[in-house]
């Protein structure tokens, strides 16, 4: 049997794994559209910051 | 009129193009969606006010997902105990593929990695999925490099294990076909 680097080989695949599944959960949300709260936030903060 | 100081670029205006960014990282902390963008509304809030503590020339998302992780951390203290997110559910919302393959299924993944603690969701994100190298991480988290690294493993490791994944197991060598046949636990996907 290979099993050291059948072990490694597996360490290697998990971790891939997890990272390759972390960038989908990740990049599920970078790909969501802004909700508006976030432009009007920022332009209240604008205003306010122009109003003084 | 405002601010001559800083006509050059004021790094307010650029803050639209993080808040993707720190929405995905406000929602691996959170796993909720309301409660992430909550978060990311402080951090902006937050982050405006301070811009005077901001270094020009630095990395200005490393800086609002500093503030972001500390909020969340802060917020968490405050709060001490909370109930469980109903929208912890939010995995079985989120798009699924089929594990024919033998890959990780999505929804499973979501499962295990919702019961990971928000430190570990924290730097398995932080390293593996936000592009951040290990030193940056490690200064927004306030701690060692080393520390990222082996929080990092742990966070792996205990991500394998809730997965059933243990070192070892052939369970994820697509290129070992033989050892399909062995799998067991695969076969739910298909039924």
């Amino acid at each position: 049997m290979y099993k050291d680097m059948a072990d490694d080989t597996s360490k290697a695949s998990i971790r891939e794994q997890i990272n390759e599944n972390l960038k989908r959960v990740y990049e599920d949300t970078l790909k969501e559209e802004v909700p508006d709260r976030f432009k009007i936030l920022l332009a209240q903060l604008k205003e306010k910051e122009g109003g003084k | 009129m405002t601010a001559p100081s800083d006509t050059l670029t004021d790094p307010r205006d650029e803050l639209p193009e993080h808040l993707p960014a720190l929405r995905a990282f406000a929602m691996s902390l959170t796993r909720n969606s309301a409660s992430a963008d909550d978060l990311v509304q402080d951090t902006i809030v937050k982050a405006w006010s301070n811009i005077g503590k901001f270094q020009a020339g630095t990395n200005l998302r490393a800086w609002l997902f500093t503030i972001l992780r500390n909020t969340f951390y802060s917020d968490q203290r405050k709060r001490k105990r909370e109930l469980p997110d109903p929208d912890g559910i939010h995995a079985a919302s989120l798009c699924e593929k089929p594990a024919h393959d033998g890959r990780l299924a999505m929804n499973d993944f979501l499962q295990a990695f919702d019961q990971l603690s928000p430190e570990h969701r924290e730097v398995l994100v932080l390293v593996g999925a936000s592009g951040f190298a290990y030193e940056e991480a490690a200064q927004m988290m306030g701690v060692a490099v080393g520390t990222v690294k082996s929080r990092a493993n742990r966070a792996r490791a205990r991500l394998a294990e809730l997965l059933q994944l243990e070192d070892g197991e052939d369970l994820l060598v697509e290129a070992d076909k033989a050892a399909l046949g062995v799998l067991g636990q695969s076969g739910i996907a298909a039924a």
